[in-house]
């Protein structure tokens, strides 16, 4: 049986976080994700906004990692190469929301995040497409987007580069304390570690109770998305909320890291499994669309190009970030909803260090960095130039709407964490993700990977296991045109 | 910067036959294309019927290809480059491309001629409610998979929308022993052609179900299942006469739109009704020098009426590069009471005659097709049966013209 330090139980953005950082320590570290990629919950789909840290309340631990976590985006993502922009965001008050912005701005000042209320006129020249009824807003400068699954992969990828291990559709089925030492039983393999995170989303409460921890009782709410076309883009420049209500921060429209406009959530309370689902409603889209009127009046939904689901699990109203004290060194991340992608980097610093202190581990010297890849979309003529001549595989544009080579594709499937399936390559590259949503390029993305793996196009995935997107050959095989 | 007279983007059906035309008026050419060969679409459509207007056979879609493809390889005065995917076209008509074996290619052309065809619509676009698995496809994505790699999607069907590539599929998957169970389209009529709805529904028993929508589907990984209802006002699904379906595989057949991503941010002049450029009877677009034939333009139903516009593009783009297209003032035509668009969108008066395209915008039996110009009648067309899917012509005098020109129908 394999023997690590530290276990990560579950590849969301908190996971690989922790991961990441315990990767700076000396230390056999391992995680262990259920899907067929990292960022398969709800680090998958959510709005993708960094939060400035007004919105929760003081002295909550809410509050405390979102500010700091918040402060880290900038340098993370420029060391990771993750799309972000500090946007700035705006909450957006009708007649009598004053108050309401009040409130915010207390809380803003009292957590040491920066705002101010605007009037009209500031807030119209921020957004000139503005509902003509929003009267102030709160502007905080340093909100922000980001890719969330990217984000969540490049921390796979650095841990990875650092010599964390990540083994994928792996479930735990077991969890066990005997002396000193965890007993860790998946669906395929048993390991042991001295140190346990419980890092499992959605299904943290599920892990605790296979260690006999106490499971407290969560609520998940799945909520709609749109996407628009990048053409939408400008439409707004920064990330515009409603007034936050009991359901939470309500239907924004924002620019996404990546270039599109998204559009929701919904939040729409569900049992575990249908959050599992994490099925689109058309009622759900309807209130989408409602909200988003309301807010952004002019928005073009026929530049609508995905609608999908994102799935957040609550537990009361505070993140639960603590030791266990029945099984010391099981370490319990549950309930990190919003601003749980803005808080993941501070998470993770934080439980490392607690894992690190705990276990006496040393910290390495330093991390290797992240190699940059390639990117067409980003790439200067000289540097386009440069690369297809040494690789003649990034001169073949495999998605043309949004623009990824070949050789993209190729560097994603070989990433220090390798993309398996059609949906890790889009993830990671953005091949299928634009306005044709891989209506051409589908088919070439899983000629790649089946070349690539070694394996028939049969068994290429979209996703997890079942996912086959050509199970059968044809009977009578014309083989290529 | 390699200098042409013309450069063709797009080397399939409409690329191939504007190249051709280029070159029959002495013109050097320049054909991009970003698939490894030429063809096009036309490579994925092994199924017959194509060239009937345009040859008087019918062919397959690989056939109908090879006979522009062999045309246009044997032509020294065509430079064709493969795999080279346009990444963008100035006003002054710099084309810049690139490739795997040429790296970034920069044309320098006397005249554009846009034919990169269209895509179809997908899940997105239609905002598809319930999971997100395996089993969703759009109908050409299908098509090449089954056609191009050998591999059959699934086994149990349901086809949203009747468009041509989704009526084809239907009978493709049942050759291959799939089922399929259920042809749902929205609209009361289809957009799809008559001949395809007899040939690839009728024979084989399936089902075609009018104002009918897909109002969820099912599955975690892969779908499971689909659920149906009518529609009603406004197209809107009645959910109290909701049935499951139960299935592995959707294909969608919801509408093409011509790919002008390249003219993103261009003063070219678009129509919000075809999604392709405003044109001229030479298909010139509103900036002068840069044409656009095919798909690109306006979705069509037959290749062969694509090969035809391509020709006139091409022809003309070899005349604006070497100076002897003539302009001059141009009339609009608009369409009117059941015309949803009529194409040239400007014409110029003059000698000849000039063939309006339109479609209408459902099906009409016994009308007359009226067109006018500047207010006075010039032709009137008396019509058994149009339908939205099948696409019109009407040919006039240009000598007629006195002022605007209008085609609609009547009574």
């Amino acid at each position: 049986m394999e023997k690590y330090d530290v276990i990560v139980i579950g590849g969301g953005v908190v996971g690989t976080a922790v991961l990441r950082s315990l990767s700076a320590y000396k230390a056999k570290v391992l995680l262990l994700e259920k899907s067929s990629d990292v960022a398969s919950g709800a680090s998958r789909a959510n709005s993708g906004i960094v939060h400035a840290g007004y919105d929760a309340e003081p002295g909550t631990k809410k509050a405390y990692f979102n500010v700091k976590g918040a402060a880290t985006f900038p340098s993370l993502t420029r060391e990771l190469h993750v799309p972000y922009k500090m946007t700035g965001s705006l909450v957006a008050a009708r007649e009598g929301g004053l108050p309401a912005l009040e409130e915010l701005k207390r809380r803003a000042d009292l957590n040491g995040v920066k705002a101010e209320i605007l009037p009209a006129e500031k807030v119209r020249a921020l957004e000139p497409n503005i509902s003509r009824e929003i009267l102030y807003a709160l502007y905080a400068p340093e909100a922000g987007v980001v890719s969330p699954y990217k984000l969540t992969i490049a921390q796979a990828d650095h841990a990875v580069v650092n010599g964390a291990e990540i083994r994928l559709e792996e479930k735990v089925v077991a969890l066990s304390k005997r002396g000193d030492e965890f007993f860790v039983r998946t669906d395929r393999g048993e390991y042991a570690a001295s140190y346990v995170v419980n890092a499992a989303g959605a299904g943290a409460a599920e892990v605790n109770g296979l260690i006999g921890e106490e499971a407290p009782v969560e609520t998940h709410a799945v909520g709609d998305y749109y996407i628009l076309d990048s053409t939408a883009a400008g439409i707004v420049n920064t990330v515009v909320f409603p007034l936050p209500d009991e359901k939470g921060k309500g239907i924004l429209v924002a620019p996404t890291a990546d270039g599109n406009v998204i559009l929701g959530p919904t939040s729409r309370k569900v049992p575990h499994d249908e959050a599992e689902r994490c099925e689109v409603t058309p009622e759900g889209l309807a209130l989408v669309r409602e909200g988003v009127l309301r807010l952004i009046p002019s928005v073009d939904l026929r530049k609508v190009i995905r609608v999908y689901a994102g799935t957040r699990t609550a537990v009361g109203g505070d993140f639960i970030i603590e030791e266990s004290t029945r099984f010391p060194r099981y370490f319990m991340l549950l309930g990190i909803c919003s601003p749980g992608l803005t808080s993941a980097p501070a998470i993770g610093e934080y439980v490392a260090g607690e894992a690190a202190a705990s276990l006496g581990l040393e910290k390495k010297q330093s991390m290797l960095p992240l190699p940059h890849k390639f990117r067409l979309s980003e790439a200067s003529a000289e540097e386009i130039r440069g690369k297809v001549l040494s690789d003649p595989s990034f001169g073949r544009i495999v998605c043309r709407c949004e623009k990824v080579t070949e050789g993209e594709i190729l560097a994603a499937i070989r990433s220090p964490l390798p993309a398996r399936t059609v949906d890790a390559v889009k993830r990671r590259v953005r091949a299928g993700m634009g306005r044709c949503q891989g209506g051409f390029c589908r088919p070439r993305v899983m000629e790649i990977l089946s070349r690539e793996l070694g394996v028939p196009l049969s068994e290429i995935r979209l996703g997890d296991a079942g996912s086959e997107i050509a199970p059968y050959e044809v009977k009578q095989n014309y083989g290529k045109i | 910067m390699e200098r042409f007279d013309v450069a063709v983007i797009g080397g399939g059906p409409a690329g191939m036959a504007a190249a051709l035309a280029a070159r029959e008026k002495g013109a050097t050419v320049a054909l991009l294309e970003r698939d490894d060969r030429l063809g096009g679409i036309l490579n994925q459509c092994i199924h017959n019927g194509f060239g009937l207007h345009y040859f008087g056979e019918e062919l397959t879609g690989p056939e109908y290809a090879k006979r522009f493809r062999d045309k246009v390889l044997a032509d020294a005065g065509i430079t064709v480059f493969l795999e080279a995917m346009v990444l963008s076209l100035t006003e002054d008509r710099v084309v810049t491309a690139l490739s795997p074996t040429k790296g970034l290619v920069e044309i320098e052309a006397g005249a554009v001629v846009l034919a990169m065809g269209c895509r179809e619509r997908s899940a997105g676009a239609i905002a598809l409610a319930g999971t997100r698995p395996a089993g969703i496809y759009t109908a050409g994505m299908a098509q090449r998979l089954c056609n191009v790699e050998g591999y059959l999607v699934g086994k149990e069907v349901v086809i949203l929308g009747s468009g041509d590539i989704g009526l084809i599929m239907a009978r493709r998957m049942t050759s291959e022993g799939a089922k399929v169970k259920l042809v749902a389209e929205i609209m009361p009529f289809s957009s799809g052609l008559k001949r395809n709805i007899v040939q690839c529904l009728n024979d084989y028993d399936i089902p075609l179900r009018y104002s009918t929508t897909v109002t969820r589907v099912t599955g975690k990984n892969r779908l499971t299942g689909v659920y149906v209802a009518p529609v009603g006002e406004g197209l809107r699904p009645d959910l109290s006469r909701e049935e499951y379906i139960p299935c592995d595989t959707l294909l969608l057949s919801v509408g093409l739109i011509p790919e002008n991503d390249l003219l993103t941010g261009s003063r070219v002049e678009m129509s919000r009704v075809t999604s392709g450029a405003v044109v001229d009877e030479y298909r010139q677009t509103s900036v002068p020098g840069i044409f656009s034939a095919g798909n690109v333009l306006h979705v069509h139903d037959l290749v062969d009426n694509v090969s035809e516009e391509a020709r006139i593009a091409g022809a003309a783009a070899a005349d604006y590069a070497q100076g002897a297209l003539s302009a001059g003032e141009t009339l609009s035509v608009t369409a009117a009471d059941g015309v949803r668009y009529a194409l040239p969108q400007r014409v110029h008066a003059g000698e000849g005659t000039v063939r309006l395209y339109f479609r209408v915008d459902k099906v009409y039996r016994g009308r007359t097709v009226v067109v006018t110009s500047g207010g006075e009648v010039i032709k009137r067309k008396k019509t058994l049966v149009m339908a939205p899917g099948e696409m019109q012509y009407i040919e006039v005098d240009r000598a007629l013209f006195k002022g605007d020109v209008s085609v609609r129908t009547e009574e």
